[in-house]
């Protein structure tokens, strides 16, 4: 691979302040997320994973160690610059898909566009496009409570992608959906991943995780396992 | 973020939530409907009593006894007939000079009767005061000369005593005296509070008779020219206090009487508006409140939107526009219910309106104003929400 690396954390920590006390959520990590990598992230709730990926998605900032995300060092960037380097490089989905309720596909995909300061007609254009890309080219108007949980879904991850994001976090995308249309959103990222994009899941369970290339376990805030999925080992119960 | 796409943003928000937004944009409606509606009627009274001023006639003096200050005594006039006279030589003309001595009467014909202001005057009236005759003709200056009975009836009064009959030629008593009218007025309406069609004007010298004195009121001057108006007040008020030296007198022109009368109801106007601009605030603290809760509720929607891109600066914009927005509305539609209030009572009552652009200009402007002023907290809380959190809330 010749590309840099998408995002690169060096012993990177995060600690919260609750009510004086320190609360350690991650106490060193250290992980590259390669250009076009397939990565899962698992660990038990509380482990750290949500963290780790908000960290990752430069929603938040680490309290100790490097991170570099689009070859900048986010400690060096303002509030406005980190907006501008999520905008532009990463793509979020959520397990609960986090679409504006009153407002059609369309214009859901075309929202970070807005903040790149692109023109409506051109937005609906690469919102459209990108909504024939996931297979809802028929769905464009709709409004979120007319669509099930993988329309919705789907339409989550073109909003990720209209951008042309580096990197697409998925924070337990198949969580809220069941098996066969988790299934073929995986196979819809999965085919995303192939065309380059960089794809971090972030999720417990085991069977969507060995799908990735690799798969990272974390515990207590510290990534416990990193291996190739073929390593980790066949016959481990999911 | 463009301004347009904000906009739109922030009228889909507003659309949304349709009863919340119409009952918080109701406070600044309602203030600022009472501005625009108090503001006009407080012009609109300040117009009329201007024009009612100057509808007395230009370059008027009057001469009155006493000093014109306040916190002096209401002073007995010692002005008496042979005073007129010696103003007159200063003025250099006598049709120029007016005076006046008034009393409340009975006026009685037949079996009607009325209540009327009864003023003694030289046959000057008509000519230094601005006064039209219905019908009839003016007292003349041997009336005067010799006290002859005779009356002009302002057309409130010839009305009550005559209904619709003809009272040229007729008699009236006044004072219990019998008095033979000559003519009536023009009807002139209210002014300043007085009924200026309630006056009956008889020759000064038939009034002092009637009242059992000398006295005279007051003097009117219609000055020859405006410039020399100052010197002139001046000179009559000096000869006056040689022939008087116990009393004080005092000469007033037109346009400080307009001044004074304009500053008190600027003053009466501006404490309405003031009053009024309080609701207007309260609505401010309204849409304040509105916007908090407004923040609160879309936590997601702000955390989404910063996820995939929205400086705190864009948040902040959409969530003060939306203020604004709602300020402005409210704003537009008070100045329309402000306007029909103001037109309202100009049309069905004797309480005059007028609409001025620049108090509906202000309207605006301080509604917007209220927007910003009270949208500024719950935006910049918009604005400065962490993501994470947000994205976190349910």
């Amino acid at each position: 691979m010749s590309a840099p690396p998408a995002i690169v954390a060096t012993n990177v920590s995060r600690t919260y302040e609750l009510d004086g006390v320190s609360v350690p959520a991650l106490r060193g990590v250290s992980l590259t997320v390669a250009a076009g990598d397939y990565l899962a992230i698992v660990g038990a709730s509380g482990s750290g994973k949500s963290t780790l990926m908000h960290l990752l998605g430069g929603l938040d900032r680490p309290t100790g160690g490097t991170l570099v995300i689009g070859g900048r060092d986010v400690a060096t960037l303002s509030p406005p610059e980190m907006a501008r380097l999520r905008n532009e490089t990463i793509g979020f989905v959520f397990q609960s898909f986090h679409l504006l309720t009153r407002t059609t596909a369309r214009d859901n995909v075309a929202l970070p566009l807005v903040y790149r300061g692109i023109g409506r007609r051109e937005r609906r254009a690469r919102a459209g496009a990108m909504l024939e890309r996931v297979g809802l080219g028929h769905r464009m108007d709709h409004r979120p409570n007319q669509m099930s949980g993988g329309e919705q879904q789907r339409v989550a991850i073109a909003r990720a992608l209209v951008t042309g994001p580096s990197v697409l976090l998925a924070d337990e995308p198949t969580g809220n959906l069941d098996t066969t249309t988790g299934q073929s959103v995986l196979a819809l990222l999965e085919s995303l991943n192939a065309e380059g994009v960089a794809v971090v899941l972030v999720t417990h369970d085991r069977e969507v995780a060995e799908r990735a290339h690799r798969q990272i376990v974390m515990r207590d805030g510290l990534i416990v396992d990193a291996a190739p999925v073929a390593a980790t080992g066949p016959g481990e119960p999911a | 973020m463009r301004v347009a796409e904000a906009w739109r943003v922030a009228l889909d928000a507003l659309r949304a939530n349709r009863l919340r937004s119409v009952l918080t944009m109701l406070g600044v409606v309602i203030g600022v409907a009472a501005v625009v509606a108090l503001v006009a009627i407080g012009t609109g009274t300040k117009q009329q009593i201007e024009q009612q001023v100057e509808g007395l006639g230009s370059n008027l003096l009057i001469v009155v006894p006493g000093r014109l200050e306040a916190g002096s005594a209401p002073s007995v006039s010692t002005l008496s007939l042979d005073d007129v006279d010696a103003v007159s030589r200063i003025v250099g003309d006598r049709s120029r000079v007016a005076v006046t001595v008034a009393s409340g009467e009975s006026v009685r014909a037949g079996s009607r009767s009325s209540f009327a202001s009864i003023q003694g005057v030289l046959e000057t009236t008509p000519t230094v005061f601005v006064r039209r005759l219905d019908r009839g003709s003016y007292l003349t200056r041997s009336d005067v000369n010799t006290a002859r009975r005779v009356a002009v009836l302002g057309a409130g009064v010839a009305a009550q005593l005559f209904g619709d009959r003809d009272p040229i030629g007729r008699q009236i008593t006044i004072g219990g005296v019998r008095f033979r009218v000559i003519g009536t007025f023009e009807a002139l309406g209210q002014s300043l509070g007085v009924d200026r069609d309630n006056e009956v004007h008889i020759p000064v010298t038939a009034a002092q008779r009637l009242l059992g004195t000398e006295r005279i009121d007051a003097l009117a001057i219609r000055a020859p020219d405006r410039e020399r108006i100052d010197t002139l007040g001046d000179d009559i008020v000096a000869a006056l206090g040689k022939r008087h030296p116990e009393s004080d007198f005092s000469a007033v022109t037109q346009e400080q009487i307009l001044g004074v009368l304009g500053d008190i109801l600027g003053v009466l106007t501006g404490v309405l508006a003031a009053i009024a601009g309080i609701s207007l605030l309260v609505g401010g603290v309204g849409v304040s409140n509105i916007m908090l809760v407004s923040v609160r509720e879309r936590t997601r929607e702000i955390g989404l939107r910063k996820a995939v891109g929205a400086r705190p600066r864009d948040i902040g914009v959409q969530f003060l526009l939306e203020a604004v927005l709602l300020t402005t509305i409210g704003g537009v539609i008070g100045m329309a219910l402000g306007i029909s209030a103001a037109l309202l009572v100009d049309r069905l009552s004797p309480v005059p309106a007028a609409i001025t652009w620049w108090s509906l200009a202000l309207a605006f402007g301080v509604s917007a104003l209220v927007g910003i002023v009270f949208g500024v907290v719950p935006a910049q809380r918009a604005g400065r929400l962490d993501p994470v959190v947000a994205l976190r809330t349910e």
